[in-house]
């Protein structure tokens, strides 16, 4: 992971790092929630618990993009 | 005939036309008819990006796996996302170098970086042999729709027959502006269908989503869990890891990437993509309400699960949209598979061999070389029992020993050279046909081993192969050619 970072820009900022959650929370949080109960939204907890952070990895997204000013520069 | 196969085949015609139109008027030179011209923006690549990743694998593929393997199925949910994570870094540095240099191939980009055209050959020939996985995987999935959709009255050979044949003619008419087209009608089609189903199937036998998990938990206690061995928690992870590497390494991805209008299109989309991955959820909930309503398919049969249960379940008018839902989503990425392999094989291994071929003329031989890779694919879709999933995995395997060689090719000075990326991708691809021919698995390797380690995907080993070998000839090659170029400067005749 830290590879890519870094070689997209010049150098890895504190904001590149936000790319690293939903990794840690769809894959390292997944041996904490492996199982049914409770059911959420009628879903088994743990396919819950990866919907989530889908919708997660979306916002965190949304947010990086707001804060990142190299979306500004290459729009143009 | 009945009225599920006129409906089917209905939109086999209109997205004909529709690739016919697109292409009226436009010049289709070779970068016409592979990147568009470079002029997409943020919604025609989210539709390609899309077009390509909801395939006949999402729709029977992943309904299929939750009917016969359970939890283990949600890993798809997870690689796409990651994968879109991950693109937000990797895709503006490879588009602005491609855009530079106007290059419209995967391997193009690794013959510019490191500047070796052989380099190009096998990345081709690696992206080719992965393509034909994928491709089959399509085929096989058409097979299914049309003869399920046929009532029986269509054997599952001719209906594969049919299916490659409608690819072929549509790639050949249209190039990539009929794929974004149809990508449009096929995204909207299948959205509305797949969510009807996810929700329609479990309330109609169960009056729920809940109540419907509650009678699988019932008949099949662990099936919505990750099991303790096999397809583990260790697996999910190393399998999520290696398909995030591998989803962009796939030449026709790769290949859409240089279609962008500018960079910040792909930052965009990684806000929209992995919401729209949760469309799978509804995939799957039609998956796990098949179980108990449609058991006894084994195997590979289980790909049929999303088509019998509709079939059990609706009038022939729905199954024949549902199967031209389907249709599409093999249409779609199969033309894209069909036309990236081509173009790879004229331009980036025959132009390489026969330098002075014209463009005019390579541009046909790809079209030519269309309808061959078509009949390749063919052979193995009638002759393979594999799962769809399975296929996806052995071609995923495959492209992302890619991943390493373009990834240190991306610092301004690159971490290996065309030695080490060489054989590193070789040794990968080697380790990967060794295992899939051999069937070998760590666990068989190693039984005494612990699980945790036993259930790594074997891809993760073939990764950790090619890396060394990168590193370690990147090592060798540099001094041993640093002492060269001293003594007879021998620079500008590479023997790579």
């Amino acid at each position: 992971m830290g590879q890519i970072e870094q070689t997209g820009g010049s150098r890895m900022k504190a904001r590149d790092w936000l790319g690293v959650l939903p990794f840690i929370g769809m894959l390292g949080g997944i041996p904490f929630v492996n199982r049914v109960e409770p059911y959420v939204l009628g879903m088994p907890f743990v396919l819950f618990w990866i919907v989530l952070w889908v919708v997660l990895t979306s916002v965190i997204m949304a947010f990086l993009n707001k804060i990142d000013p190299a979306t500004k520069e290459d729009s143009q | 005939m009945n009225i599920a196969l006129i409906i089917i085949f209905a939109f086999l015609l209109l997205s004909f036309y529709s690739g016919i139109r697109a292409q009226r008027g436009k010049d289709m030179n070779m970068e016409q008819w592979t990147v568009g011209g470079r002029g997409f923006g943020s919604i025609f690549i989210f539709l390609l990006v899309a077009g390509e990743i909801y395939t006949t694998f999402t729709f029977l593929g992943g309904s299929g796996w939750a009917y016969s393997k359970g939890a283990p199925s949600y890993y798809v949910l997870s690689y796409i996302s990651l994968a879109y994570v991950i693109s937000y870094w990797l895709l503006p540095p490879i588009w602005r170098y491609a855009k530079e240099h106007k290059l419209v191939s995967q391997s193009d980009f690794f013959v510019s970086k490191y500047n070796s055209p052989i380099l190009g050959i096998l990345v081709a020939a690696v992206g080719v042999i992965a393509i034909i996985p994928y491709l089959v995987l399509q085929f096989k999935g058409l097979g299914i729709i049309v003869s399920e959709a046929s009532y029986g009255s269509i054997s599952p050979a001719a209906a594969i027959w049919i299916g490659v044949i409608a690819v072929t003619i549509y790639v050949m008419i249209s190039g990539i502006h009929g794929s974004a087209w149809t990508a449009a009608i096929k995204d909207i089609m299948i959205f509305f269908v797949v969510v009807f189903l996810g929700l329609y199937l479990p309330f109609h036998y169960y009056g729920g989503i809940q109540p419907m998990f509650e009678a699988v938990q019932a008949s099949n206690p662990g099936f919505l869990t990750f099991p303790e061995e096999g397809l583990s928690i260790s697996w999910y992870i190393s399998t999520v890891l290696v398909t995030v590497f591998g989803f962009y390494m796939w030449p026709h991805t790769f290949g859409s990437v240089f279609s962008a209008k500018n960079a910040n299109v792909f930052r965009k989309n990684t806000i929209m993509l992995p919401l729209y991955t949760l469309m799978l959820l509804f995939v799957f909930f039609v998956g796990f309400t098949a179980i108990l309503q449609v058991p006894g398919l084994k195997g590979a049969d289980g790909d049929l699960s999303l088509l019998r249960l509709s079939l059990q379940t609706f009038d022939p008018w729905v199954v024949g949209i549902i199967g031209a839902a389907g249709l599409l989503t093999a249409l779609v990425p199969g033309s894209m598979l069909l036309m990236t392999g081509a173009t790879l094989l004229a331009k980036n291994v025959y132009k390489v061999m026969a330098p002075h071929t014209s463009d005019a003329q390579i541009a046909r031989i790809a079209k030519w070389l269309v309808p061959v890779i078509s009949l390749i694919s063919l052979y193995f879709a009638m002759s393979g029992g594999d799962t769809l999933v399975t296929l996806l995995l052995m071609g995923y395997s495959l492209v992302t020993q890619l991943f390493p060689a373009l990834l240190f090719s991306l610092p301004a000075k690159p971490w290996v050279n065309k030695y080490g990326a060489f054989a590193g991708i070789l040794c990968g691809v080697s380790t990967v046909a060794y295992v899939t021919i051999f069937q070998v698995t760590i666990a068989t390797m190693f039984p005494n081993w612990p699980a945790v380690v036993k259930d790594l995907n074997i891809g993760v080993v073939a990764l950790l192969v090619n890396i060394v070998v990168m590193f370690t000839v990147t090592f060798l090659t540099k001094n041993l050619f640093a002492l060269n170029r001293h003594a007879a400067n021998t620079e500008g005749t590479p023997t790579l």
